[in-house]
């Protein structure tokens, strides 16, 4: 082989055989058309459809619904309203973790009519923002929903902003058969609740299932401790900003959170959502402290084998009433096109129809309207659907109740950063307080 | 993405041309004709605007961005400088920042000192023609054409805790993924997996434009193959030894798809970029916090890119 005479020639000799059969334009060809088709598929779910947008007969909704079962649901829902309208619905599914990433983007753009969202902090700031449109005039039309969902409705200038569709409850989730067998009692307390977890791990069992690889899970452990500890109101204010996390009582939730830590199934930290449940499906787990959809990882036959327990109470003065029930739902963007069918729409989802076909469709999930006929339920969906009517305040889980900046590049790494070291609770919650500080500055 | 510093070099090798024949420069250009004249400006106009603005206008707009708490709602003019704000918060109350940058710099160093000797070195081997060199070629190279995603999913099959190949094999319980003080090693394994492959690659198409002569002419003399490697084909392939370290850093700069892949940047998994993702890209928007963070990344990779042109510049100009 010959020396290359220049370096451009040298180079060109170092591209290996197997790719020297394409070149190079081709490859950008195919490049560019496969950014185009991404580009493209991308705008066709988060853009507007302005090829239907602009009859009076349709309304367009962005939906997060991306996985096969909700998304099915969504379409008989649609479906209902367009029988009962005559008003054709266009919907743009986004898969639900892109949605929710492009939140910001979408609400400035051009978004759909009417989109999914969720309760909580974050419905709040886009309707201060102005990004929402209030829809006071709709809740006037709309019945069978307790005062706790109407208030996760309400922004914080007392206007409605948001129809709530379904939510699930968090609580502390066991088998049945597996509880039978060792004779195990739903605990009341904590001390009770401590109790039965030393007897588990004398029977062998990991007592409590834990996973928080993916830093959300956590998240309910800290939500629940500190509604048992502190209550409601501090909760939600802390979340808020309002709060110090440096106070004595955040403290404590973390000095409770560290006793009961040897309970948890150790290395959490690698571990999925997922890979924890198994372990209770597998009953090498006594319990687990997640929402409702922990039932995902069971087999049809055992869904029965089921069955949960709201965590118990920590302080007789605050009780054990409240809990965290993400709700899910509808609103309406800034400028819709087509404002009346938007407004139809959204009755229609806070309607009994629109959750009589959610009952009959989806197992996974509880209705927000207490009208609906729920003789569909499963004992599970029943028992869950009571927790939280007898709930005295339902939080919306720890990434909605506060701003997401906050949640994800402060909260997650601090309670990992916790599960790692439990000790140095005073440097973890100075170092959550002082960039608390920096974010929260309006 | 595989054959981005061999377009960077190419792209290395015009400029000298037009650079040092200044001399003559009045009389070239009136010999050439009008087309010639409207082509080369086309040449020279359309790339520079594509750079300016996907490169240079994004770039600035970044570092002006870091001095501002924007979160990426509202009009423009209701953005606020708050100086240098975001730069003291991200040195002194950011806790993941840190480990960050240690963690960058020893994906440097492990990619510096093993994944890339051991590339070079499988490359030297296969060069050899041993029998079946072209399946270890394949074998070896197929890595590359993952992504690092893809990689990332892969490796979980094997590092799972609970459902993992290499604990259930060992019997191990060993949170490879989870464990902050193991994570980044079992990441950088699997991201070197895949580096390995490449420099191979890279360096094998060098070694085979090594005139065989040279080799003669030393094994001639006696040197030792060890020796005749070191003292005649390494100096040989100084310009591939530089692609190979840029490609390194490059590497080890945007090493951020698996640790995404994993668990997003966290729990002993930090990386600059990551950290940029985490708050500027989705729900976060922490636009001029993220952004202070960017420019870092970027001041620190103008620092490699200087040492980089000034080397290829100083051999150009010998």
């Amino acid at each position: 082989m010959s020396r290359p005479q220049s370096q451009a020639e040298y180079l060109a000799r170092l591209v290996p055989p197997s790719v020297a059969g394409i070149n190079r334009r081709s490859l950008l060809a195919g490049a560019a058309g496969t950014g185009a088709l991404l580009g493209t598929g991308l705008l066709a779910g988060c853009g507007d459809d302005s090829g239907s947008g602009g009859s009076s007969k349709d309304v367009s909704l962005g939906s997060n619904q991306s996985d096969p079962k909700p998304k099915d649901v969504l379409v008989k829902v649609t479906d209902g309203f367009k029988t009962s309208s005559g008003v054709q619905v266009a919907v743009n599914t986004v898969d639900h973790n892109t949605f929710q990433e492009n939140i910001n983007n979408y609400l400035q753009g051009k978004p759909d009519d009417v989109f999914t969202w969720f309760a909580g902090y974050r419905m709040r700031f886009f309707a201060q923002k102005g990004l929402a449109s209030d829809i006071s005039d709709v809740w006037g039309k709309l019945s069978g929903y307790s005062d706790a969902f109407k208030k996760a409705s309400t922004g914080d200038d007392g206007k409605q902003y948001f129809v709530p569709a379904t939510y699930y409850p968090w609580a502390v989730f066991y088998r049945k058969s597996v509880w039978q067998q060792y004779g195990y009692q739903v605990p009341k307390t904590i001390t009770e609740f401590t109790d039965l977890g030393a007897r588990m791990k004398k029977d062998g069992l990991i007592p409590i299932a834990f996973a928080d690889k993916d830093g959300w899970p956590a998240m309910g452990t800290f939500d629940i401790l500190n509604l048992r500890i502190n209550g409601y109101q501090f909760h939600i204010d802390l979340m808020a900003g309002k709060e110090a996390w440096t106070s004595d009582k955040v403290k404590k939730v973390f000095d409770t959170w560290a006793g009961l830590l040897p309970l948890h199934q150790p290395d959490s930290l690698g571990r999925t959502w997922q890979e924890a449940a198994q372990s209770l499906q597998q009953k090498k787990s006594g319990m687990y402290l997640l929402g409702l959809f922990v039932g995902q990882q069971f087999s049809n036959e055992e869904q029965s084998d089921l069955d949960f327990f709201t965590f118990p109470e920590i302080d007789p003065a605050i009780g054990a009433k409240a809990l965290d029930a993400p709700i899910d739902g509808y609103m309406m963007a800034r400028k819709p096109k087509n404002e009346d069918n938007a407004r139809k729409l959204l009755e229609y989802f806070g309607g009994k129809d629109a959750a009589d076909i959610t009952v009959k469709n989806d197992p996974a999930t509880l209705v927000a309207n207490t009208s609906a006929d729920v003789s569909g339920y499963t004992a599970l969906q029943k028992k869950a659907a009571e927790l939280v009517g007898s709930a005295t305040e339902i939080a919306q889980f720890l990434d909605r109740d506060t701003r997401p900046d906050f949640a994800s590049t402060v909260i997650i790494p601090a309670l990992q950063q916790f599960i790692k070291n439990p000790k140095d609770i005073g440097g973890l919650t100075s170092s959550i307080e002082n960039q608390k500080k920096s974010i929260f500055t309006d | 993405m595989s054959d981005l510093p061999l377009i960077q070099a190419d792209r290395a090798v015009p400029p000298p041309a037009t650079t040092t024949s200044t001399g003559g420069r009045r009389r070239r250009l009136r010999l050439l004709s009008r087309t010639d004249r409207v082509v080369i400006t086309l040449m020279v106009l359309v790339p520079l605007l594509l750079v300016t603005g996907f490169v240079w206008l994004p770039a600035a707009a970044t570092v002006l961005l870091s001095g501002t708490n924007w979160d990426g709602i509202g009009p423009l003019d209701e953005i606020e400088f708050v100086g240098a704000r975001n730069y003291s918060d991200v040195v002194n109350i950011y806790p993941p920042f840190v480990p960050a940058v240690q963690h960058n710099l020893l994906w440097l160093a492990a990619l510096f000192v093993v994944a890339t000797p051991f590339g070079m070195f499988l490359a030297v081997l296969l060069d050899k023609e041993l029998r079946g060199s072209r399946f270890y070629q394949t074998a070896l190279y197929l890595p590359v054409v993952l992504s690092l995603a893809l990689i990332g999913f892969v490796w979980q099959l094997l590092y799972s805790r609970d459902q993992g190949l290499i604990n259930a094999v060992f019997g191990t319980s060993i949170d490879w993924y989870g464990d902050s003080n193991v994570n980044i090693w079992a990441v950088m394994v699997a991201s070197g997996w895949r580096h390995v492959g490449y420099i191979m690659l890279l360096y094998l198409a060098g070694l085979k434009g090594v005139d065989p002569s040279l080799r003669e002419a030393a094994a001639v003399d006696g040197a030792s193959e060890s020796r005749a490697f070191f003292r005649v084909v390494f100096p040989v392939m100084r310009p591939i030894n530089i692609i190979v370290l840029v490609v390194t850093v490059i590497e080890s700069l945007r090493a951020f798809d698996l640790v995404w892949v994993v668990n997003k940047g966290r729990n002993g998994l930090e990386l600059i970029s990551a950290l940029v993702t985490q708050n500027v890209v989705g729900e976060a928007s922490r636009i001029g916090f993220g952004s202070a963070l960017a420019t870092i990344m970027l001041v620190v990779s103008l620092v490699f890119i200087t040492i980089y042109l000034a080397t290829v510049m100083r051999e150009n100009r010998e």
